[in-house]
């Protein structure tokens, strides 16, 4: 039996009745040819034929598979029961569809992100190898050049490692762009085949490029390549300008590589670019290393190899800040880190909301079925089988379910394109997209949800008699009583899922707020930022770069519009920018070890243009350029609490080695900033800028109003001083801030959003129950209130009823919570995981909501006419 | 739920049938009314068709695609279904006579002996 007969049996049928109409017509004919009358004629032939009909049904039968007709069948049939109630459809096919929708779309990003490997050769074999901090703060910290190297010589079980770093670089070529800041990575000659990638266009870097004495090579990524230079076949062997300096392209990286993230643009050899004393020291940590497993080799074997190649060193090199054991994580973790609980979280919120979903619909449901009880019984008694009963059940929840399905999806694609937009910092953003797979799933979270929606429901038709309800009457005041205890469990299991997803948000939140009201140290409203990197061909002296960085300062703060400005080479919140070890030349030799701030350099007018307070001394003073600068140091309050505990660090000495050896007096404190939102303040040492020792700077812009119209205008300025210097990263101080926090803000506000998801649809739940069992006790509500019970004592007696399921839930959900928020503890800043204002709250809004939901049905049921209730039988 | 279960008997006739159809359908292309009557004739009135078994029997033969169909104008005028044999029908029709024949000569051996 063909599809095609089963779906075209319509057309074949009619078809049939025209060639049976036809031959009758010829027989009539025939007989009024052989002489009989015209009615006879019509009657004989009619007679000779049979039943037409029978023949029709017959072939109808043959052409019909039985599951299907009855398949369809049912589904006409819970179509139609659906229609004659649109308003529970509608709500029943929005619930589900959010749920579905928004399940498929996390588990899209899910699987992109974090279940697709890496597109890499074998890449379960590859691992990210790190260094480990001797106070445990940093667990996968930089490793250093010099420990790379002994992990390189010392580790049997690795095929092979590679290593790099990032940093950024001014781009410029002749083909008439403009120059442009780029991300730019170095790696080792051999970091590629360890990864096991092949040149789009070219080759690779070879070890001899890979050396300080090597010609400069440069190997541009797909999306540069096709951006920058129209996708030229012939790009390698031509020349072009990283910081002013020539480079010969020789490769092109295929578009699946997109690695450490869609940020780096070019790679250049990193021997060739490091300082060669620098990448031999064991106590810098820049670099990130990459290694391949040999066959059979597992991380951990890898790793103890490792640790103890890295324990070796540290015998050899003793100092403060070589590290004395080793970390290791496959390359995939290594790539998503951060991404990984952020989206799990997500992914188990919208499973909760979707498993609510279905049990608001199951619940729905199992109301709806009690109203049809007695057609049941009846249909029961009759013979109806239970199975058949179940399966229209089912047919109708899983007809929802395709209704959702087909709304949810598309809202899943829509979801998808979003995160994409609204996250495009997510590592392997790129890998994201919509596929056969993810329709599968949502096809299946279809399915599901349709069965668990049904079944719930339609299990009560499975057991116990279904006899009895023929004999119960309204006025039996246990009516319905099993499904009531039914449609109340699904409730206190939809409300305990709905505090967990409240509290995991309130705790989200919570740490959110914490992080964006964190005082960064500074002034931070109506203050523009950018970056630029003067190029070391034409800033060539210090007194250039120092040159430009005081005719940049003259021309900022004569604009109009421009209340303050200043320079630093790292402004507070934009990150590490790097430390410095020191000792106090005042302070007993023996005493001091481990001494290390971060290092900043500013210009004199610094911290009163950004609002950090100036604690004693003095700031930086404008003779204070070239080599006059390099006698002198500012340090923040952590470091002159740290180093200087009891005495004034004002007229003491810092020794380090910024530009060669030397000691610097300290003439001021300054007040503490924060370098990263989440992460403590620390000591900090800053020097003059205007040395011209620092060759690239961050420029801090204030004004009284709103300071983004002052972008063009600082960019023009900038063009005016050397047309051929790019700038980047363009942002007020509360957008780059609000960059650092878009991790918090972003899940805790998707959290949330599903979280009063839930609550609603709890809230739903709650007043359906309510209203369903006032409904089911009119009558003896009419009684009670016929005999004389008190209106508020019937409000009372309902309440309880309909908050019953509410607060088991609720210590359930709370109960719940307790143990969810250990997971996301990682996640929260500030806020403890068993936070007591939370819960509290969260206890508090629930009850409200539950209380809101079930006093509008008890108030109207205490409103009940008696002599009307009790006439309505 | 499922239509009348036939006796078994049935099913060796309606094979006959298909044979009988296809061979009628040798000489040239014919509506359902016109097999019927040239199946009654030639047999003179000995096999009389169930008029109501021979369309379910055209449509499997056509689903079987022994025989095509097409919509024409039959000879008094009237739109009709005409059916007409294929190349797969006819030798499917090679292959059944060659069958009957057989069974025939077999049948006709038994029933021999036994008369004897």
């Amino acid at each position: 039996m063909s599809l095609g007969k089963f779906f075209s049996r319509r057309k074949r049928d009619t078809e049939f009745a025209r060639e049976i109409e036809t031959h009758i017509a010829h027989e009539i004919d025939e007989n009024i040819a052989r002489g009989v009358s015209p009615e006879e004629a019509r009657r004989q032939a009619y007679l000779k034929f049979g039943s037409a009909r029978r023949v029709r049904e017959e072939e109808w039968e043959f052409n019909t598979l039985r599951v299907f007709d009855d398949l369809w069948r049912d589904f006409r049939y819970s179509a139609r029961t659906l229609w004659r109630t649109p308003a529970f459809a509608l709500v029943a096919v929005i619930v589900m569809a959010l749920g579905i929708g928004a399940n498929t779309a996390l588990f899209t990003v899910v699987r992109s992100v974090l279940l697709t490997p890496l597109p890499f050769k074998d890449p379960d074999r590859l691992i990210q190898l790190y260094e480990k901090s001797a106070d445990n703060r940093h667990l996968y910290n930089y490793v250093a050049g010099g420990m790379y190297a002994a992990w390189k010589k010392q580790s049997p079980g690795i095929e092979q490692m590679g290593a790099y770093g990032l940093r950024t670089v001014n781009l410029s070529d002749s083909g008439g762009e403009l120059p442009e800041r780029a991300q730019w990575a170095d790696g080792s000659w051999d970091l590629f085949t360890t990864l096991g990638v092949a040149p789009e266009i070219g080759r690779f870097f070879t070890a001899s490029e890979d050396s300080p004495q090597g010609a400069p090579t440069v190997i541009l990524t797909h999306s540069l390549w096709e951006r920058r230079y129209g996708g030229d076949r012939n790009i390698a062997g031509k020349t072009i300008q990283l910081n002013s300096h020539p480079y010969t392209v020789i490769g092109v990286l295929p578009a699946s590589f997109v690695y450490p993230d869609p940020h780096v643009q070019l790679w250049t050899a990193l021997y060739h670019e490091e300082d060669p004393h620098q990448v031999q020291r064991v106590d810098v940590h820049n670099y990130f290393v990459v290694a391949r497993l040999r066959p059979g080799v597992t991380l951990a074997q890898a790793l103890s190899e490792v640790d103890t190649a890295t324990k070796r060193v540290h015998m050899n090199h003793p100092t403060p800040f070589t590290s004395s054991s080793a970390n290791a994580r496959t390359l995939l973790d290594g790539v998503v880190h951060d991404a990984k609980t952020q989206l799990y979280i997500l992914l188990a919120a919208t499973t909760c909301v979707l498993l609510i979903a279905c049990l608001n619909v199951a619940n729905l449901l199992v109301a709806r079925s009690a109203s049809r009880r007695k057609e049941i019984s009846i249909r029961a008694s009759l013979g109806g089988s239970r199975i058949r009963l179940l399966r229209e059940q089912v047919t109708e929840s899983l007809v929802l379910a395709l209704a959702a399905g087909a709304a949810g999806l598309p809202l899943a694609w829509m979801g998808t394109q979003w995160l994409i937009h609204s996250r495009p910092d997510l590592a392997r953003v790129d890998a994201i997209h919509f596929d056969g797979t993810v329709l599968l799933f949502g096809l299946g979270m279809v399915a599901l949800s349709g069965m668990l929606a049904g079944l719930v429901p339609g299990a009560s038709f499975l057991r116990g008699p279904l006899l009895e309800s023929l004999q119960e009457t309204s006025r039996t005041n246990s009516s319905g009583s099993s499904s009531a205890r039914l449609r109340k469990i699904l409730l206190a299991v939809e409300v305990a899922f709905t505090v967990v997803l409240l509290t995991t948000a309130g705790l989200l939140l919570k740490s959110y707020q914490k992080l964006r009201s964190l005082d960064l140290g500074c002034e931070t409203r109506n203050v523009l930022t950018m970056q630029f990197s003067l190029p070391d061909v034409q800033y060539d002296t210090s007194a250039r770069k120092s040159a430009f960085f005081s005719v940049l300062l003259d021309r900022l703060h004569t604009m109009p519009g421009v209340k303050a400005a200043g320079l630093a080479t790292s402004l507070p919140g934009q990150g590490y920018g790097g430390d410095a070890s020191f000792s106090i030349p005042e302070h007993p030799a023996g005493t001091q070890t481990g001494l290390n701030a971060m290092i900043r350099a500013v210009d004199p007018g610094y911290f009163q243009a950004i609002g950090i307070p100036l604690l004693s001394g003095r700031a930086f003073e404008d003779r204070e350029r070239l080599q006059a600068g390099l006698s002198t140091v500012i340090v923040n309050q952590s470091l002159a609490r740290l180093y200087f505990p009891n005495e004034n660090p004002l007229g003491k000495h810092i020794r380090t080695n910024i530009v060669g050896d030397a000691n610097f007096e300290i003439v001021g404190v300054v007040g503490d900033t924060l370098w990263n939102l989440t992460e403590p303040k620390g000591p900090t040492m800053y020097f003059s800028i205007l040395s011209g020792e620092w060759w690239w700077s961050s420029i801090a812009v204030r004004s009284d109003q709103d300071v983004s119209g002052l972008a063009l205008p600082v960019q023009k300025l900038i063009a005016q001083l050397d047309p051929n210097l790019p700038i980047s990263d363009v942002l007020t101080m509360e957008q780059s801030i609000g960059k650092s926090t878009l991790d918090a803000n972003f899940t805790s506000m998707l959290v949330l959003a599903f979280a009063v998801i839930a609550l609603l649809l709890a809230a739903v739940g709650l007043y359906g129950v309510l209203s369903y069992l006032a409904t089911q006790r009119t009558s003896e509500i009419g009684i009670r209130i016929a005999l004389g019970a008190q209106r508020s004592s019937v409000v009372r007696l309902l309440l309880f009823d309909g908050l019953t399921p509410a607060w088991i839930g609720l210590v359930l959900g709370l109960v719940g919570s307790g143990f969810t928020v250990q997971l996301i503890r990682n996640m929260l800043y500030g806020a403890q995981p068993l936070d007591w204002t939370i819960f509290t709250a969260v206890a508090a809004l629930l009850l409200l909501v539950a209380a809101t939901a079930c006093a509008i049905p008890a108030w109207r049921a205490s409103r009940l006419d008696p002599v009307q209730a009790l006439r309505m039988e | 739920m499922g239509g009348m279960k036939k006796p078994a008997d049935v099913d060796m006739l309606k094979g006959t049938l298909d044979m009988l159809i296809l061979r009628t359908l040798v000489m040239g292309p014919a509506h359902g009314h016109t097999i019927a009557h040239v199946i009654e004739h030639t047999s003179e009135n000995v096999l009389d068709v169930e008029q109501g078994s021979l369309y379910p029997a055209l449509h499997r033969l056509e689903d079987r695609g022994w025989v095509s169909s097409y919509w024409g104008a039959s000879e008094n005028n009237r739109k009709a279904k005409f059916y007409q044999l294929t190349a797969a029908g006819r030798k499917q029709l090679v292959a059944e006579a060659g069958r009957w024949r057989q069974i025939v000569e077999a049948i006709g051996r038994v029933m021999g002996e036994s008369l004897d």
